[in-house]
């Protein structure tokens, strides 16, 4: 009997959200914990986005239920990919994505492509920096490739994080674009490059802002250009007269390459538009904090962001770009 | 289960010695393979990715071609028990188990087969009382959801059971 | 002198009520954290880090939220070496060098000698390495300025040389596993260049073997397995239960006093590279084993062989926070995500923040001291407590520590396969013990192999095939130097007791 009563008030119940549905304009919401998954390893940049994003959604209590934080880095973070890839139609799971959303599946042929996925939302781009040793001549990018070139090939040092993912793809891009040519020493961890451009071992990298600021304030490295179309809008003084903003475009200062790192939100496939609708307001607000902002200026992202079909769009000619400049330097599954 | 019956040798130290360095030699001799597809020379700019593990793979079966024939050499009074058929039995009786607590937890999630891998185990080595074993069973499994999933919020496998009872 | 001031400022922010109160609460989440297998400081302090947001928008709430941070991180560095001395069974990667000696004490029925000795140990190496924080950083953030691949390759051969070369077993058994274990060490992504290796096409494999889930199965199961061939109990259950035994090994300890500082020495060198506190505690033990009169008692339960890893690791661990903060480095997983606790905040780390954000690192300083004496006295009360572990009958406690050790495997990497993995290793590590195959060296190659292989490449690639780069300058030369001369030091004196007796 007690089923059968239970089924009533189900019914009942389920009748009642229907009917209060348009009116309190409530669409779809969770109705259990969400899991946030890192296709990265605890401590790096997607990992620290995505502990920001739920401490301010728990802070500001943007979401009923709660977030966990699920790092699955296996395989340069295949594993965290595939597992959203096999949850279709499972709305409690969002993910987080870096460059190997691209570079992964291209340099080892796992099965597995964006379109697998619902994109929800760019939540900001990733700022790439060329610095050189404050005590090198180089004022300008120009200057420093010349510099490269003269040095014959492969006798100057670029240094970035990992092997064939986004620092040196952009060691790639401005080798096609200039003739240039570096020995690329992948390093772990964009702090650890930083520290050895410092240090002398390598000549030059292409940190994110925040990586090597400090050393920047310190007097120890110095910008040549932003890696973006336009100059990062950041006005705040950070050593003497210099802010983000007084950094040059690599264009402007007549290097033609740009690269930015997507950070940004996907659903498993399969899920209806309500409940990719409720995740973008949730991340529309979540912009909106305080805490957001500053962490966006701290680390001097660029605060592009795109929503529903623009951002699909913006996915699938990164996807090109990025085919196109790895297959350039060799970097593709079995080629 | 007589008494003698358990002391008699399940197998011996040479069994295992071969039977240990043959799969190492087999595992090395993999790597080597491997690592010749992926190029194995001193390249223009150091070493390729399978330089290191070449050598690696090579030492490998190098020594486990010495401890074969080593192994070969253990005759008579050398050639000790390595495993008595009762002690034998009893490994058994726990990896089995584990394994298929392994195996369990893909279906069940890793609470309810830890339930019911601690209470087997608590029966069947143990012989304990069932409200005994019970208790133990489910506090165990109560006690790590709680650490895990409601203080530390990491998700570990769920199964069936706690898609019914709501708590996945 | 100025840090004396500044320190005692630090004091004054860090000794309030409420900074204390969440020392403690840090301390014992840690330690319950370095228990469990798996769900490591790196995982612990990655899950408070959202909570301490709010914490840290109030006016020195930055302090607090470190100080609960780092707490949690001290806890998991003294609560490692719980499950390696009870069950052989490292809580985390850092204690498994404490095993080698830890758990002999423990069958012998010194489980609570061994705790003391492993906490104790703990506490004197990071008084040592907050004390070089405290007078020295400027000077040794600019050390590390000095280590580059070349550098880097040069130290991890030094831990493998003061490491191995002194193995009691049969050397092509030692060869075989330390060979199988830079084998496993090389599966999955080649670092240098991306290629795939030794996966054979399964995605299972890309990520490689980690060490956790290796030590896990090796160590853990393996010896569960090999304690059933001799019934169902484990030994040691005749621990005394009372605070007896930290008295009695506390007075056997200051004769270790030289070990301790050596250790403490080599901890420091290797959190301030940063070369991190796992191979600074199979170093530091190496090197004990090497220099201590009962070198050939080392493995068969010397407190010795507690003290030196864990003075090191602890030493390691702490000075670790140092590149950290003033270079951005960080020296561990775990300070890698306090790192992003710190970025999350809004402080940014870098040889201003000592300028800049004084109250905060001269507070989180004085609350090393303050934490690590909290964390000796949670530890060291419960001694009896952990000690009485091992009075749960086997049929008990067996089946519950195999759970937790799936959940540790399963945590590494949020993935179902670790956990087969374990029981894999669980039956190689029982097969490997009882034909006298070494652990040690193979597990050591498992955390090391990949590390050494990157750092050799990277300093290759650099000198475009010049092998000359471990010796191009005074440290990196003195470093290799050094290793070889301690991976000959056996052959060399044999060959002159040779001469002698000629």
């Amino acid at each position: 009997m007690k089923t059968s009563f239970d089924r009533i008030v189900r019914a009942a119940l389920a009748a009642a959200v229907v009917a209060i549905w348009p009116l309190s304009g409530q669409a779809w919401e969770p109705s259990k914990t969400v899991e946030f998954i890192v296709p990265a390893g605890t401590g790096g940049g997607a990992d620290q986005m995505a502990r920001a994003i739920q401490g301010i959604v728990a802070k500001h209590n943007l979401m009923k239920e709660s977030m966990v934080v699920v790092n699955r880095s296996g395989g340069s973070g295949a594993e965290g990919f595939l597992d959203v890839k096999g949850s279709e139609g499972n709305p409690h799971k969002i993910i987080i994505t870096l460059s190997n959303l691209f570079t992964t599946p291209l340099a080892t042929g796992v099965p597995f492509n964006w379109r697998d996925l619902t994109p929800v939302k760019m939540m900001a781009l990733d700022n790439f920096v060329l610095w050189v040793n404050a005590e090198t001549p180089y004022k300008t990018p120009k200057e420093y490739v010349a510099a490269v070139k003269k040095a014959g090939a492969k006798n100057m040092k670029m240094g970035g994080t990992g092997a064939k993912q986004e620092d040196q793809i952009i060691t790639a891009a401005i080798e096609q674009l200039t003739g240039a040519k570096w020995t690329y020493i992948p390093i772990k961890g964009g702090g650890a490059v930083a520290v050895q451009l410092v240090g002398k071992h390598i000549d030059s990298s292409v940190n994110n802002p925040i990586e090597a600021v400090a050393h920047w304030r310190g007097g120890k490295l110095r910008p040549l250009c932003v890696f973006n179309d336009n100059r990062m809008p950041y006005e705040e003084k950070l050593t003497g007269d210099l802010s983000w903003n007084s950094i040059p475009t690599c264009k402007q200062a007549g290097l033609d390459v740009s690269y930015m790192m997507l950070r940004g939100i996907f659903m498993p496939g399969g899920v209806t538009a309500d409940q990719v609708q409720y995740y973008v307001g949730v991340l529309r607000k979540v912009q909106e904090t305080p805490e957001w902002k500053d962490l966006m200026a701290k680390g001097a992202f660029d605060t592009t962001s795109l929503e529903g079909k623009e951002y699909a769009d913006w996915v699938a000619r990164e996807e090109a770009r990025h085919v196109t400049l790895m297959k350039g330097a060799g970097f593709i599954a079995g080629q | 289960m007589s008494e003698r019956s358990a002391e008699r040798p399940a197998f011996r130290y040479r069994t295992a010695e071969l039977a240990v360095a043959g799969l190492l030699f087999v595992l090395g001799a993999v790597v080597i393979f491997d690592s010749v597809r992926l190029g194995a020379k001193w390249g223009e700019d150091g070493p390729q990715t399978g330089y290191f593990p070449f050598y690696l793979g090579c030492l490998i079966c190098a020594a486990s071609a010495i401890n074969l024939w080593q192994a070969l050499r253990i005759r008579g009074e050398k050639n000790r028990t390595f495993v008595e058929v009762g002690q034998l039995k009893l490994v058994l009786s726990v990896l089995i188990p584990s394994a298929a607590f392994a195996a369990l937890i893909g279906w069940l999630g890793i609470y309810v087969a830890a339930i019911l891998y601690v209470g087997f185990f608590m029966r069947w080595l143990g012989r304990y009382a069932w409200w005994k074993l019970i208790a133990v069973a489910l506090g165990n499994s109560t006690f790590f959801y709680l650490i895990f999933e409601v203080w530390f919020k990491i998700p570990l496998p769920k199964g069936p059971i706690e898609m019914l009872l709501g708590l996945d | 002198m100025d840090e004396i001031q500044s320190l005692l400022q630090g004091f004054a922010i860090a000794l309030t009520f409420t900074n204390l109160a969440l020392m403690f609460v840090g301390i014992v989440l840690g330690v319950i954290i370095g228990v469990l297998p798996g769900l490591g400081g790196a995982n612990g302090v990655a899950i408070l880090l959202p909570l301490t947001f709010s914490m840290a928008q109030t006016p020195g709430g930055q302090t607090s939220a470190i100080i609960l941070l780092s707490c949690i991180y001290w806890g998991a560095l003294f609560g490692g070496a719980i499950t390696s001395i009870l069950f052989n069974i490292p809580g985390e990667p850092w204690s498994v060098a404490t095993t080698f000696d830890g758990y002999p004490l423990a069958q012998k029925g010194r489980a609570g000698h061994a705790l003391t000795a492993a906490f104790t140990s703990s506490f004197v190496g990071a008084l040592i390495a907050v004390i070089v924080i405290t007078f020295l950083s400027p000077i040794i953030a600019s050390f590390a300025l000095e280590f580059g691949p070349a550098e880097f390759f040069s130290v991890y051969l030094l831990t493998f040389c003061a490491f191995v070369g002194m193995s009691k077993e049969p050397p092509f058994k030692t060869i075989a596993a330390m060979m199988l274990g830079f084998a496993l060490a090389a599966v999955g992504t080649d670092p240098v260049t991306g290629t795939l290796r030794l996966t054979f096409g399964s995605l299972r494999l890309l990520t490689g073997f980690d060490f956790l889930i290796a030590v896990i199965g090796l160590f853990g199961i393996g010896e569960i397995l090999l304690t059933l061939e001799e019934g169902l109990a484990f030994k040691g259950a005749s621990a005394k239960l009372n605070l007896r035994a930290v008295i009695e090994t506390w007075k056997e300890l200051p004769r270790y006093w030289l070990t301790s500082l050596r250790s403490a020495a080599v901890g420091c060198f290797m959190g301030i590279v940063p070369g991190g506190a796992t191979p600074a505690s199979f170093m530091s033990y190496g090197v004990a084993r090497r220099f201590s009169k009962d070198g050939d008692k080392f493995g068969t339960g010397q407190i010795e062989g507690v003290v030196a890893p864990e003075t090191a690791a602890h030493a390691a661990g702490t000075s670790a926070l140092l590149p950290m903060l003033t270079l951005g480095v960080p020296g561990s997983p775990t300070a890698a995500v306090l790192l992003g606790g710190l970025l999350i905040w809004g402080l940014q780390p870098g040889p201003l923040l000592f300028v800049e954000q004084k109250d905060f690192v001269w507070g989180l300083i004085a609350s090393m001291y303050l934490g690590n004496i909290a964390g000796l006295i949670v530890v060291l009360t419960c001694v009896p407590l952990f000690a009485a572990i091992l009075r749960i009958p086997f049929s008990v406690i067996a089946p519950i520590i195999i759970v937790i050790c799936a959940i540790g495997a399963y945590t590494v990497n949020n993935a179902l396969f670790d956990v087969w993995m374990m029981v894999v290793f669980g039956i190689a590590g029982y097969f490997f013990k009882k034909l006298s195959y070494p652990l040690a060296p193979l597990v050591l190659a498992i955390v090391l192999g990949d590390r050494a292989e990157a750092s050799f490449r990277q300093a290759i690639l650099g000198s475009q095939g010049d092998m000359g780069v471990f010796f191009s300058n005074g440290l990196v030369g003195s470093i290799t130097s050094l290793a070889l001369f301690l991976l000959f030091l056996p052959l060399i004196t044999l060959v002159l007791a040779r001469l002698r007796r000629g």
